[in-house]
C-alpha cells in the first residue's frame, strides 16, 4: 500500500452558489464513511476560505508574514501539516521553525472544525445529521 | 458620531463623551468576554444606541461607563444566544452570566483595562492583516471613528470601507488572531508594527494633499491620542515615547506649514508665531523622556532631528553638525538614500558645501533616485556654494525638469537666475 494526497482545487464563489455547493455534505459522509470502514482513510480535512489564509516565509533570518493565500508562481505544492496550535501565533512561529521556510512560502490556513461544516451546511438548507461530525472529518 | 460633534441637548452631549471616553474601553474587555470581536462591537453599539433614548428617559445615569458596560454586556448576551455559529457558545454565555450576576463594582482594576487596551491594539495591528486594514480596525476600535470617517479620509467609498472592516474581523475569528499581548520573544517586532501603524495614520492625516482638511486633522489628533495610549501603556519603550514626541512636534507646525494660498511652506520659511506651543513642550518633554531610557531608535532620532530645528531662531543659528550626527545614526539604523541626501545637506551646512558635496555625490548613481528632484535641487544649491556655477546651472536644469510644482519651480528658477 502506498499513501497518496489528493488535493481538492475549486473556484471560490460567491455565497447563493457556495449554499448549492453544500449540498454535497451528505453525500460526503457517506463517502467518506465507506473510505474509514475500508481502511483507506488516513485523514480528511476542509479548509476555511482564502479569505483566513496568512503566507510565512523566512528570508535572511527574517519573518515576513502576508495577509492572504500564497500566489502560485513556479511554486508547487511540495507537502503539507496539520498541527494542533492555539491560535495563528503559535502556527505562524511553527511555519517559521520549518527549515523550508528559508526558501518556501508557507501558507497558514485553519481547519474548518467539523461541528462548523455541519452547521455551514445546515444553514444552506442541508438537513445533516448529528452524527455526521464523526465521518466528516 | 465622534468627538467631533457638538451637540445642542446635555444627553447627546454626554452620550458623544462616553463615546470618546469609555467605548474602546468598554469594547476592549468585552471582546475577552465575548471572545468574537464583531459580536461586541455590535454589543456596544447596541448599547449606545440604548444609552440615547434611556438616558433622555430616566435620566443620565451617574457613571456612564458602567452603565455602558453593562447594557453593553447584556447585549452581547442577547446576541450569543441568537448565533448559533460560535464554536464556543455556551462557554462564553456561561463567563458573561457570571459577570453580570456578580456585584456590580464592574470597573475591572485598572492593570486588567490596560491588558484589555493593549490586547486590542495588538490584534488591530496584527501583521497578518492586510496593512489597510490595520489601519482602519485600529482607528475603529480605539479611536473610536466611524466608518463613514475612516472612508472619508482614505478617500475610498464607504461600503468599501466597510468591507474592509468586516473582513478583517472574519479574519480575526476565522484565522485565530490571538486577542493578547504577544509573548515577549515576539513583543519587540510587533510593538515596531504597531508604531508603524500609528506613525502611518498620523502620515496619511498629515503628508497627503488631497482630501477634506478637517478629516486629516482628526485623524492627526487620532495618531497622537494613539501615541500617547501607548506611551501610557508602555512606558519603558522609548520609542512610544520618540513616535509621540515626533508626531507632536510635526502637528505643532500644521498652521505655518500652509500658506494663505494653500500651498506648501518650508520649515525655514514658516511664520514661527503660528506654531502651537503647548504642543511643542509637550513633544520636547515626551523626547525627553524617550533619550533617558537609552534605547535609541528611528522614531527618537527623527524627533531629535526635528527639535534641533524647530528650537534654533533661523538656519543660520541651527545645529547642523548635531543634525548631522542624528542622521548618521539614522542611516546607521534603517539605510535609505533619502536620508543619507538630507545628511548631505546637514553636512554641507555644518562643515561646508565640498564636505556635502562628498556624501551627496555617490548619490547620484543610485538608480531610484535619478528622477528625485530634492536630489537635483539640493546637488545645485551646494555646487553653487562651493563655487561651481556651470555644475549648478546643470542641476537646476536637471531639477526644474522634474519639478511639477509652479512655485517650487519659480524658486529654483529665481536661484539658477542668480548665479554668478
Amino acid at each position: 500500500m502506498s499513501q497518496y494526497m489528493l488535493l481538492v482545487y475549486e473556484e471560490e464563489v460567491e455565497a447563493a452558489e457556495q449554499a448549492e455547493r453544500e449540498k454535497v455534505t451528505l453525500a460526503l459522509v457517506e463517502l467518506h464513511r465507506s473510505l474509514r470502514d475500508a481502511g483507506l482513510l488516513v485523514g480528511v480535512r476542509r479548509l476555511r476560505s482564502t479569505e483566513s489564509a496568512t503566507s510565512v516565509r523566512v528570508r535572511d533570518g527574517h519573518t515576513e508574514i502576508v495577509d492572504g493565500p500564497f500566489a502560485v508562481t513556479k511554486e508547487r505544492l511540495a507537502g503539507y501539516y496539520v498541527l494542533e496550535c492555539a491560535d495563528l501565533d503559535e502556527a505562524i512561529k511553527q511555519a517559521e521553525r520549518m527549515p523550508m521556510a528559508d526558501w518556501a512560502t508557507i501558507e497558514v490556513r485553519p481547519v474548518m472544525p467539523a461541528a462548523e461544516w455541519v452547521n455551514t451546511a445546515r444553514q444552506a438548507g442541508v438537513d445533516v445529521p448529528d452524527k455526521a461530525v464523526e465521518d466528516l472529518a | 458620531m465622534s468627538s467631533r460633534a457638538q451637540p445642542a441637548d446635555p444627553v447627546a452631549a454626554a452620550v458623544a463623551h462616553a463615546f470618546r471616553d469609555e467605548r474602546a474601553i468598554v469594547l476592549a474587555t468585552l471582546i475577552r468576554q465575548a471572545g468574537d470581536f464583531q459580536l461586541a462591537e455590535d454589543a456596544v453599539q447596541d448599547a449606545f444606541e440604548a444609552a440615547v433614548t434611556q438616558w433622555r428617559r430616566d435620566g443620565i445615569p451617574a457613571n456612564p461607563g458602567a452603565w455602558i458596560t453593562t447594557i453593553a454586556r447584556r447585549r452581547a448576551i442577547d446576541r450569543l444566544r441568537r448565533n448559533r455559529s460560535i464554536t464556543d457558545r455556551a462557554e462564553r454565555l456561561a463567563e458573561l452570566t457570571r459577570l453580570g450576576t456578580d456585584q456590580e463594582p464592574s470597573v475591572d482594576d485598572e492593570s486588567t483595562i490596560v491588558d484589555d487596551r493593549l490586547r486590542l491594539i495588538f490584534t488591530c495591528c496584527h501583521p497578518a492583516l492586510d496593512m489597510s486594514a490595520r489601519v482602519a480596525l485600529t482607528l475603529r476600535a480605539l479611536g473610536g471613528l466611524t466608518t463613514g470617517e475612516i472612508a472619508r479620509a482614505f478617500l475610498v467609498a464607504e461600503p468599501t470601507m466597510g468591507k474592509r472592516i468586516v473582513r478583517a474581523k472574519r479574519k480575526i475569528a476565522d484565522a485565530g488572531i490571538p486577542y493578547r499581548v504577544p509573548a515577549d520573544e515576539e513583543l519587540p517586532d510587533r510593538l515596531r508594527g504597531v508604531l508603524r501603524v500609528v506613525y502611518l495614520i498620523f502620515n496619511e492625516g498629515y503628508a497627503a494633499a488631497e482630501g477634506d482638511s478637517l478629516v486629516r486633522e482628526e485623524l492627526c489628533d487620532e495618531a497622537i491620542r494613539l501615541g500617547d495610549l501607548l506611551c501610557r501603556l508602555m512606558p519603558d519603550d522609548a520609542e512610544a515615547w520618540g513616535l509621540s514626541a515626533l508626531m507632536l512636534l510635526h502637528d505643532a507646525r500644521r498652521a505655518a506649514r500652509v500658506d494663505a494660498g494653500g500651498r506648501y511652506v518650508a520649515l525655514e520659511a514658516q511664520d514661527r508665531s503660528l506654531w502651537n506651543q503647548d504642543r511643542i513642550r509637550d513633544g520636547l518633554a515626551k523626547l525627553d523622556r524617550a533619550v533617558r531610557l537609552r534605547r535609541p531608535g528611528e522614531y527618537q532620532l527623527q524627533a531629535a532631528i526635528t527639535a534641533l530645528q524647530m528650537q534654533a531662531p533661523d538656519e543660520q543659528s541651527t545645529d547642523w553638525a548635531q543634525i548631522a550626527e542624528l542622521y548618521g545614526a539614522l542611516v546607521a539604523l534603517n539605510p535609505s538614500p533619502v536620508v543619507e541626501l538630507n545628511r548631505a545637506v546637514a553636512v554641507g551646512l555644518a562643515s561646508g558645501p565640498e564636505a556635502g558635496l562628498e556624501v551627496l555625490e555617490p548619490l547620484l548613481g543610485e538608480p531610484g533616485l535619478e528622477r528625485y528632484q530634492p536630489l537635483h535641487a539640493a546637488h545645485a544649491e551646494l555646487l553653487s556654494r562651493a563655487g561651481d556655477a556651470a555644475g549648478a546651472a546643470g542641476a537646476y536644469d536637471r531639477a526644474i525638469a522634474l519639478t511639477a510644482n509652479a512655485v517650487e519651480r519659480a524658486e529654483l528658477e529665481r536661484r539658477m537666475g542668480a548665479l554668478g
